[in-house]
């Protein structure tokens, strides 16, 4: 981006802002105050005038996309709009201000926060109590498999049950969650109508396997129909089920995991609760698990004692710390005021609308993008973009020629089982006339696919950058500054 | 989609050819455009004792990771140390310059297509 500097090439020496008041205490060299192998050389930070930096930054700001700028239909990411109100809740001074080691006394408040979550976070979900305190959705499925091997060690099986099973569809953090457990991963095939391949999962079974990690909805947008029986066979050799939560927003307040059989869940709070999905964090991956698991919950946990909230650390057979103090604290106060605003009867609609949705958009534009599975779909839509590969068209084309149009493309090549996929999750926030819009340009997209393809090629037009070299920023990558151009990037 | 009728064929798109006891491995040029540019490969050491079906390494690209299997049963005699540098070459020329590893190889390989089975495959 030749035409947009970094703030550190607009520097120039001496420039400033509002200039610091003159110390009233006598100047020492730093040298007298520090020892001398911590001092280093100046940061060399970038040196501009007030006027500048604001430019600078709210010049990038326009460059985003995000929900608030448009339509943000990225499958298996739930980018719905978040409202604002739970913004003001967390921005409040009385949750801002406190300290993670305050004594438990001064902060009722925020340990009450917590311990209604874990209660409504647990009969939402149908398990018996759930933790805060994972920071990310990954975190939580680590925090799960940590527990069904404390489980497995408790009745002396930890040694022989080593694998972890995983349907073919499955997001990737799964099996690479598996992995970081110590587990092998051994992969569950998906049978003609997009659901579990029984068959396959009772070949896999055997006093081996430790858990099944599955997605309900699947990853494929579809209701896993046989989720009790799969359940069952699990059980029946002695593994757990850990259900992934990532596409929660299709059950919420309609049906329960715990009631399928599940034994553990986590829950992205910031897909189906209403917390921003950040760049990267800080989130919440709430763990809610029966009975038999609460022994391996991570400490503290926040229990109620009377009316006073309290801190139970002595928990012998707890996993240990997933994350300091509390987790992302500020995420459970979002996640609170969410929850309260659509209470009982308002969060089935959540849901409700999430599916409708969905399959209007796929009903809209199947004629062009056909399901990958043809039934209906949870809250989300698995397209292929198949049809148009005799026009030399792939699904990438399409995504990109969707930013001319102003749109956030949709999730692609993704699952993987789905060939030039194109995963659409509208989610509940969006009205009939955005939806509608999406659709028309989709359809005009397919016709100029097929009368035009260049255009979808050179893709996008409109756009501050076109088509990026993805191969070599992937082989090159290179995303810090130098310098010094000329002389080789300090790697510390 | 180049399906060379010399080489053989697997389900999970490799293709093999057979040089005396010396069996040459890449992935196909079908593969090669399902995945997309390729930007790294995982191979294995030589030396390393495979059985058919195993996994034997991984193919990144942008779109995606995927392991690759070995169709024969044997010894890795020599991977291509060129892809290290040039991954690039496994779409360029997969089934040239492309390929992944030879594998000194044992007993009679089973299951592998010929050259209009595997593009029979491909249709589905």
């Amino acid at each position: 981006m030749a035409d947009f500097p970094l703030i550190f090439e607009k520097s120039k020496p001496g420039r400033l802002g509002a200039p610091p008041p003159v110390c009233d205490v006598p100047g020492q060299p730093l040298t007298d105050l520090l020892p001398r192998d911590l001092i280093r050389e100046p940061a060399a930070l970038p040196e501009l005038g007030e006027l500048e930096v604001v430019r600078h930054f709210t010049n990038l700001s326009h460059r985003n996309y995000g929900i608030d700028t448009g339509f943000y239909p990225l499958g298996s990411c739930t980018m719905k709009y978040n409202p604002r109100v739970n913004e003001a809740a967390a921005a409040n001074p009385s949750f801002t201000g406190v300290h993670p080691m305050q004594p438990v006394e001064t902060v009722q408040g925020c340990l009450r926060v917590v311990h209604d979550l874990q209660s409504w976070m647990a009969e939402i979900t149908g398990f018996s109590t759930a933790t805060m305190q994972p920071p990310a959705g990954a975190s939580g499925e680590l925090l799960c498999l940590l527990m069904i091997r404390a489980y497995h060690e408790s009745r002396g099986e930890a040694e022989q049950r080593r694998v972890v099973l995983v349907p073919d569809s499955a997001h990737g953090t799964n099996p690479a969650s598996a992995a970081r457990a110590g587990y092998r991963v051994e992969s569950i095939k998906t049978d003609a109508k997009g659901l579990t391949d029984i068959e396959d999962l009772k070949a896999h079974l055997s006093e081996n396997v430790a858990a099944m990690m599955l997605t309900n909805p699947s990853t494929l947008g579809l209701f896993e129909e046989n989720i009790v029986e799969v359940c069952e066979l699990l059980h029946s050799c002695g593994a757990q089920v850990f259900c992934d939560g990532a596409n929660m927003n299709a059950m919420v307040g309609v049906t329960r995991p715990g009631d399928h059989g599940f034994d553990c869940m986590h829950l992205n709070l910031h897909k189906t609760f209403s917390t921003p999905h950040g760049g990267g964090g800080p989130g919440c991956g709430c763990v809610a698990v029966k009975a038999h698991l609460e022994p391996f919950l991570p400490t503290p946990v926040v229990a109620k004692e009377g009316d006073a909230y309290k801190l139970e650390w002595d928990r012998e057979s707890s996993v240990g710390r997933v994350h300091a103090f509390f987790g992302n604290f500020l995420m459970n106060v979002r996640a609170w005021a969410y929850v309260r605003a659509y209470g009982r009867e308002g969060l089935p609609e959540i849901a409700r609308h999430a599916v409708l949705n969905a399959n209007y958009v796929q009903a809209r534009i199947r004629s062009e993008f056909p399901p990958a599975f043809d039934r209906h779909c949870m809250h989300e839509c698995v397209l292929t973009a198949k049809p148009l590969r005799e026009f030399g068209v792939r699904a990438l084309d399409v995504s990109k020629r969707l930013i001319d149009y102003g749109f956030h493309p949709p999730t692609n090549y993704f699952p993987l089982i789905v060939p030039e996929a194109l995963m659409i999750e509208p989610t509940e926030t969006e009205t009939k006339e955005t939806l509608d819009a999406f659709c028309d340009v989709m359809l005009r997209i397919a016709q100029e696919a097929k009368e035009n393809p260049e255009v979808l090629h050179s893709a996008p037009h409109n756009a501050t950058v076109g088509r990026l070299d993805e191969a070599y920023a992937a082989k090159t990558l290179d995303v810090k500054w130098n310098r010094n151009p000329g002389s080789p990037v300090e790697v510390g | 989609m180049n399906v060379p009728a010399d080489l053989k064929y697997t389900k999970t798109h490799e293709w093999v050819k057979f040089d005396g006891d010396v069996a040459t491995i890449g992935i196909t040029d079908y593969a090669q455009s399902e995945l997309g540019d390729i930007v790294y490969v995982d191979l294995p050491e030589p030396g390393r004792v495979l059985n058919q079906g195993d996994s034997f390494g991984t193919v990144e690209s942008v779109k995606t990771v995927s392991d690759v299997y070995a169709p024969v049963s044997g010894e890795v005699a020599e991977v291509n140390g060129e892809l290290e540098a040039s991954s690039e070459l496994m779409n360029t020329d997969p089934y040239g310059r492309g390929w992944l590893v030879k594998i000194r190889f044992e007993g009679t390989p089973s299951e592998l297509m010929d050259a209009e089975a595997y593009k029979e495959s491909l249709k589905g």
